[in-house]
């Protein structure tokens, strides 16, 4: 196949740009100050070089960074106008727009995606939502919802969208009045402590967001803080419950947004160029590592073979590497842990049956890489057509009649997304109805937006985040 | 009982049963409980509902889900509003239920079924205005129409409130089923016969066999299985109200495939008052639907 017309001269962005410490400590009350605890490193997962040590907050850095929350919100943040608190969010997202490229390229080396990703879709989501939120602070009124603010809010996010999550989680909550004590994923911090930075440089007053870096232990001490009100929570359906469980009998609220085993349906009728181009970049866009990402394609039997064609020959013009490269796809995969588990559960996709096929690409010596992959053959009782993968792995199914489509979607614990591609609109619109999910994109994939509000059906998660509903979780 | 000593007629007595999927069985095992007025004297014996009760309402309720939710939201108001005219016709039999359950006077017990008459007219005004008061359109930075509804969560547990028998129990029943739920409902445990009698009140007003399922007895016994019933979808802790031992116990098991939960409050609330918005929302899902515009 002529793949050599497709070969790109490598175009590197600089990483220049970013200045990284060699050590951070911890954002409490406006400042960084040293953990009691110990540290961890931070990894470029595409080098495996060593960014940065981080300190590990424990419990009584947890709690000294609660207090200066509490502190913060009784003393400044809940008896300052919503006018004035929201010019504060307007700086910031003002500023973030300023450092964007910083924020991006930073972003990039900390997770492991692709420039290209970070740069046009990360960052610009992170700027807009506080934007969009800081719009709300004076207008809490009309929300629906109430407009007092709950008071400390302990908030947990992800790695795979680092600073997108961090801002899907403050810019609400300081919107409606709230302070906050954030957390990042273990692996994924820098963007975060440069987001702290960026508070001081709107002189955001201290002790409105606070930042405590950590592991899993972090975050237990930090959701079972007694003098939380609230708990904001991104990551795994297994540790959502946890929390659930930690928080029950408690006054605490509670907005959990968890896994996910999104079906993207293709209907015989469905433009196939688009619908393929919507399929990839339904899983492998940020290297399926995304909640929502459409894992499961049900794709209609008689164009199945048709769909299939077009999606490996896209797929093998996937270009797979450096994620600072501009003209990459498809970035490294966060963790040697996240790796395994896209192994082990591709490996057991072909243990029970079915049939692999991987996108011909040269990965890297060192990080951690998985190649674009999908499987045919699937049954619904497979593994890899009921669990969760996280990664740039794509089960495929078929189906029959829109019934069996609907039902097939539906057959999973989870809710969060559904994609449906044909060009009949009646049929868009029921199936939309019919599917039991929170987002439902149809003649696209993986769109998002500030207005919009995001989250789970059943074990995907509950309350939403984006839009006006993005408030209710936040006020009383 | 005496024998009616000169001629008076003896009266034909209820047997008060479950409603299970528009059946009105006795509890599988075969159990009952003396169900007893204000001052202690025995008014009948209810049905004992036992977990496999709970289960098979749990099944009807299911099974009942894909046609109620389906149904317009104009029609389940229909329908909820007709609960309220045949619950009004039958104002004089509640007001004794009520007066005899729960020990107050008949003016008390008459403001009662007509509260409960007027809650459920309230939210059967409901049925076709929640999607516009909490769902819209959102204006997106793209060429994209997006258009955020709320959709009913699925099969809701419902635990009712111990004190208030009717007003109480229409209370946290309406709002889940005007929403397109459908319910699995543990009574008030000493005061359950208004709920039975509400179960035939539903069963002659046009909601499908399966979309509120009542289950008379003891909720500190029936509401742990609901609450960690993987069909479930959302669970009112209402009944438990004053026990945040119980509440918690529930709620952690509830965790276990992240129903909805409203927790119980410290104290049973005035049922009087009118209900907030989040009485329906609680059970209510948002789904937002994107599609690109161009031509």
């Amino acid at each position: 196949m002529a793949r050599t017309e497709l070969e790109y001269a490598p175009a590197p962005e600089s990483r220049s740009i970013v200045d990284i410490r060699a050590s951070y400590g911890l954002f409490v009350g406006g400042e960084f100050v040293d953990g009691h605890g110990s540290s961890f490193k931070t990894v470029n997962p595409a080098t495996e070089e060593v960014l940065a040590e981080v300190a590990e907050a424990d419990e009584r850095d947890v709690d000294l960074a609660v207090k200066a929350a509490r502190r913060a919100y009784d003393r400044v943040w809940s008896r300052m106008p919503g006018a004035e608190r929201a010019k504060y969010l307007f700086r910031i997202a003002r500023i973030i727009a300023e450092r964007s490229r910083e924020l991006a390229v930073l972003e990039s080396i900390d997770n492991g995606k692709p420039i290209r990703e970070a740069r046009d879709v990360d960052v610009p989501i992170v700027a807009a939502h506080f934007f969009y939120y800081a719009g709300w602070a004076d207008k809490l009124k009309h929300s629906g919802y109430g407009e007092t603010p709950l008071g400390v809010a302990a908030q947990v996010i992800p790695w795979n969208f680092p600073l997108m999550m961090l801002a899907w989680k403050v810019a609400p909550a300081l919107a409606c009045g709230n302070t906050v004590v954030l957390k990042p994923a273990e692996t994924t911090p820098l963007t975060a402590l440069l987001f702290a930075e960026i508070c001081q440089q709107a002189e955001l007053p201290p002790g409105v967001v606070n930042i405590v870096t950590g592991a899993g232990a972090t975050g237990q001490a930090l959701v079972g803080h007694p003098d939380v009100d609230k708990v904001a929570f991104t990551g795994s359906t297994e540790v959502g419950k946890a929390i659930a469980r930690t928080v029950a009998g408690t006054d605490k609220r509670l907005t959990l947004e968890l896994g996910g085993k999104a079906a993207n349906i293709v209907f015989d009728d469905a433009p196939l160029d688009q619908a393929v181009e919507g399929v990839v970049n339904g899983i492998f866009f940020n290297q399926g590592h995304v909640c929502c990402a459409g894992s499961r394609l049900l794709v209609q039997e008689s164009v199945a073979e048709e769909v299939l064609h077009r999606l490996k020959r896209r797929m093998a013009t996937l270009r797979v590497g450096d994620p600072l490269d501009k003209n990459t796809d498809v970035g490294a995969i966060n963790s040697p842990e996240q790796l395994a588990r896209i192994r082990e559960l591709s490996a057991a996709g072909e243990a029970e049956g079915a049939e692999r096929w991987t996108a011909p690409c040269q990965l890297p010596d060192t990080g951690w890489w998985f190649a674009p992959t999908l499987f045919t053959d699937v049954t619904q009782a497979h593994r890899i057509a009921r669990e969760e993968i996280f990664g740039p792995v794509l089960s495929v199914l078929t189906f029959r009649t829109p019934a069996e489509a609907v039902a097939k979607a539906n057959n999973t614990p989870y809710g969060l997304s559904a994609g449906i591609w044909s060009d009949k609109g009646s049929r868009i619109l029921q199936v939309a109805s019919q599917l039991r999910a929170g987002v439902v994109w149809a003649n696209t994939f993986n769109q998002f937006d500030p207005t919009s509000p995001f989250g789970g059906y059943k074990e995907s998660g509950q309350g939403r985040e984006g839009g006006r509903h993005g408030l209710e979780a936040y006020l009383r | 009982m005496t024998p009616s000593p000169t001629g008076t007629r003896a009266d034909v007595r209820k047997t008060y049963k479950l409603y299970i999927g528009g059946a009105f069985p006795r509890s599988e095992s075969g159990h009952t409980y003396e169900a007893v007025d204000a001052k202690g004297r025995f008014l009948a014996n209810a049905a004992l509902a036992s977990r496999k009760d709970a289960r098979d309402a749990v099944v009807a309720a299911r099974g009942a889900f894909g046609g109620w939710s389906g149904r317009t939201a104009y029609n389940r108001g229909q329908v909820v509003y007709r609960v309220a005219e045949v619950l009004e016709d039958r104002r004089a039999q509640f007001v004794e239920a009520v007066q005899r359950s729960e020990g107050v006077s008949a003016r008390q017990a008459s403001a009662t079924v007509d509260a409960s008459v007027d809650r459920l007219v309230w939210y059967a005004g409901w049925a076709d205005k929640v999607d516009q008061v909490v769902g819209g359109s959102n204006p997106v930075a793209g060429p994209y129409f997006n258009l955020t509804a709320p959709e009913p969560t699925g099969v809701v547990a419902v635990l009712a409130p111990q004190a208030s028998s009717l007003l109480g129990l229409v209370s946290v029943v309406a709002p889940v089923i005007v929403t397109g739920n459908t319910a699995v409902v543990v009574s008030s445990f000493r005061r359950p016969l208004p709920a039975v009698t509400f179960g035939e009140v539903l069963a002659t007003s046009d909601v499908p066999g399966g979309v509120v399922n009542l289950l008379t007895g003891d909720a500190t016994s029936i509401g742990p299985w609901l609450a960690a019933h993987m069909d479930v979808n959302a669970i009112d802790l209402a009944g438990l109200a004053g026990d945040a031992v119980l509440s918690a116990q529930h709620e952690v098991a509830a965790a276990d495939n992240l129903k909805r939960v409203v927790r119980a409050p410290a104290a049973e609330p005035d049922w009087a008052a009118e209900p907030p918005l989040t009485a329906m929302t609680a059970f209510l899902e948002t789904k937002t639907v994107w599609h690109p515009r161009g031509i």
